[in-house]
């Protein structure tokens, strides 16, 4: 028996709930080499801006037990670059595409949301509202509820189509975050972006990152990313993806088990760039090892 | 492509540097010089990224025993800097590893006949041999390896079995010329009245001398560049490097892994602020 692996995301139907994250997946061109992206979810591509960004010097990147650290500043080729040059691949590929965006003001999100609202190869939208590595935008709309509210509802207004805003894990209080971006019209959440941190060159008695501070991925953040995909998942009716270090199946199971709905597959893809097919796969074989016949039976059910 | 390697051979061949000779699908022996591949030190998560190296060699291996078949391999030269080279080092014949490649792109040779000036610094040199190995085939080649000491000039006698000429220059004097490597191969320059073009791997200062001198003579030059990366694929934009015209307002970053690991001297901007 071939276990039904399908799930929603707000009107977005997927064949099985993993994606790529932004930021690790190029514009899904670059890894088509080593995933038949026809056997993942869905892929987000990498977060655009209104005009190309040039992002941060470097280094930009710097490996940690168990993680990585990035301060890449967004760097991107802009909306209009991704209209005529990526955009067309979409076309080509059964896989929804989803765009992850950001801007320096609500006007920008939402200008940026109704551009992309019309392009037919765009699923749907991350907002990211939750950048470490850029002084404006980002992150400052990802640490105040009001705030956040106030982008969530300028992109809501902009497009009908499905609106996910992806977190930050740099707040006191992630449920408040999570239910202002519900309150003001958000359909789902992404759950975590990168935890801001730091490495330092003893010998050189330098910071190693030529922004100082990146953003803390990979295996090392996974509890904390499961710990705040449970909470959030409790506090909100809409579903959550849950993101944070997730390298195998049994790991993208455990975010299933603590409440997502959906998962993105992240830094695991720089190790492994077939990672998303391998984890698609692997949780679908679980499943029918364990004789479950529909993964949104384990959606949340966690027990004790 | 991703492929399974067998370890074949883990020398150390100076101190502090490791030659690594690997099995490898037929489709490597296709690698240009100066491609790199993206090796995963071991299957746990720490350490978590892969290393990039450049491709040293390629061939066939004949296994030492009678009946053995001969099959593809692949080299790779590198130093111990950390975590993840120092575990390199550790491991054995018919110990397996995860391996990308062959990534970015390769030195384009140039015409045939012409002098083709070999720079490279230390570990540099590990792109290099390939493509010297190519270049033989039709044009005369000059090597000028520099380093900090006898220890850092690496591998010169597989160069000179090619048919190369050789320099080699140490900081230390402990090897051929003392002083930096580039002074040598001006006074090649001078000599052939700036005829040839030069190919250069080694540390970003070395590469930025080389650059300039190559500039100043209108020699042309191509350096291959090392850059902190992820991914090795375009993804994680974290090794890039910047394009001549570069600058705040027009921001022209490259990515080493993908557009390069090669680039035309003259295309980089070299006066980083």
């Amino acid at each position: 028996m071939k276990p039904d692996m399908s799930v929603e995301i707000g009107s977005l139907k997927l064949r099985n709930p993993v994606m790529t994250a932004s930021g690790t997946f190029g514009y899904g061109e670059e890894f088509s080499q080593y995933v038949d992206l026809e056997k993942i979810g869905a892929f987000v591509t990498k977060g655009l801006s209104l005009k190309p960004r040039a992002g941060n010097p470097t280094p930009r990147i710097v490996e940690t037990p168990g993680g990585m650290l990035n301060a890449i500043g967004l760097q991107n080729v802009g909306i209009d670059a991704f209209i005529q040059k990526k955009v067309p691949f979409l076309r080509s590929v059964n896989t929804p595409a989803i765009a992850n965006f950001f801007g320096y003001t609500p006007d920008e999100y939402a200008e940026l949301a109704s551009r992309l609202d019309a392009i037919p190869e765009v699923a749907a939208l991350e907002v990211n509202i939750s950048c470490p590595n850029v002084k404006q935008g980002g992150i400052v709309f990802g640490t105040d509820p009001n705030c956040a509210a106030s982008v969530v509802a300028a992109c809501r207004a902009a497009t009908k189509k499905t609106l996910i805003v992806k977190l930050s894990p740099n707040v006191t209080d992630i449920v408040e975050m999570a239910q202002a971006c519900e309150g003001a019209g958000a359909d789902a959440l992404s759950v975590i972006n990168t935890l801001t941190g730091m490495a330092i060159d003893l010998e050189r008695r330098r910071p190693v990152l030529a922004n100082v501070t990146g953003g803390l991925s990979g295996p090392a953040i996974k509890p904390i990313a499961l710990r705040m995909v449970w909470q959030v998942a409790r506090a909100v009716k809409i579903p959550v993806i849950g993101i944070g270090g997730i390298m195998s199946a049994t790991d993208a199971l455990e975010f299933i088990l603590a409440g997502a709905t959906a998962v993105q597959v992240g830094t695991a893809s720089f190790v492994n760039p077939g990672a998303a097919q391998e984890i698609a796969e692997g949780m679908e074989q679980w499943l029918a090892e364990h004789g479950i016949a529909d993964i949104k039976s384990l959606i949340g059910a966690l027990e004790g | 492509m991703q492929f399974k390697a067998m370890i074949l051979d883990n020398a150390e061949v100076s101190p502090g540097y490791w030659r690594m000779r690997m099995t490898a699908p037929t489709e490597m022996l296709a690698a240009k010089p100066g491609q790199f591949v993206m090796v995963r030190v071991n299957p746990s998560i720490d350490p978590l990224i892969r290393r990039p190296f450049g491709v040293f060699d390629v061939g066939m291996h004949q296994p030492a025993y009678t009946g053995a078949v001969a099959q593809p391999y692949l080299e790779i030269l590198y130093r111990v800097v950390g975590k993840g080279t120092g575990m390199l080092s550790d491991l054995h014949e018919n110990d397996i590893l995860d391996v990308l490649g062959p990534l970015g792109s390769g030195f384009d040779n140039g015409p045939a006949g012409e002098e083709k000036l070999i720079v490279g610094g230390g570990v540099g040199l590990a792109p290099l041999y390939l493509l010297a190995k190519e270049l033989v085939k039709d044009s005369p080649v000059r090597l000028f390896a520099g380093g900090r000491t006898k220890d850092d000039v690496l591998c010169i006698t597989e160069f000179e079995r090619l048919g190369v000429e050789c320099y080699t220059a140490t900081e230390d004097g402990s090897l051929g010329e003392c002083g930096l490597v580039t002074k040598v191969l001006e006074q090649r320059l001078d000599a052939t009245e700036n005829k040839g073009q030069i190919f250069a791997c080694g540390p970003h200062g070395m590469l930025k001398a080389v650059a300039a001198i190559g500039a100043k003579r209108s020699v042309k030059t191509q350096v291959s560049l090392e850059g902190y990366m992820a991914c090795g694929m375009g993804a994680c934009l974290g090794c890039v490097c910047q394009g001549a015209e570069h600058s705040a307002e027009n921001p022209d970053y490259r990515c080493v892994c993908t557009e390069g690991p090669v680039f035309e001297a003259a295309e980089l901007k070299w006066e980083v602020a």
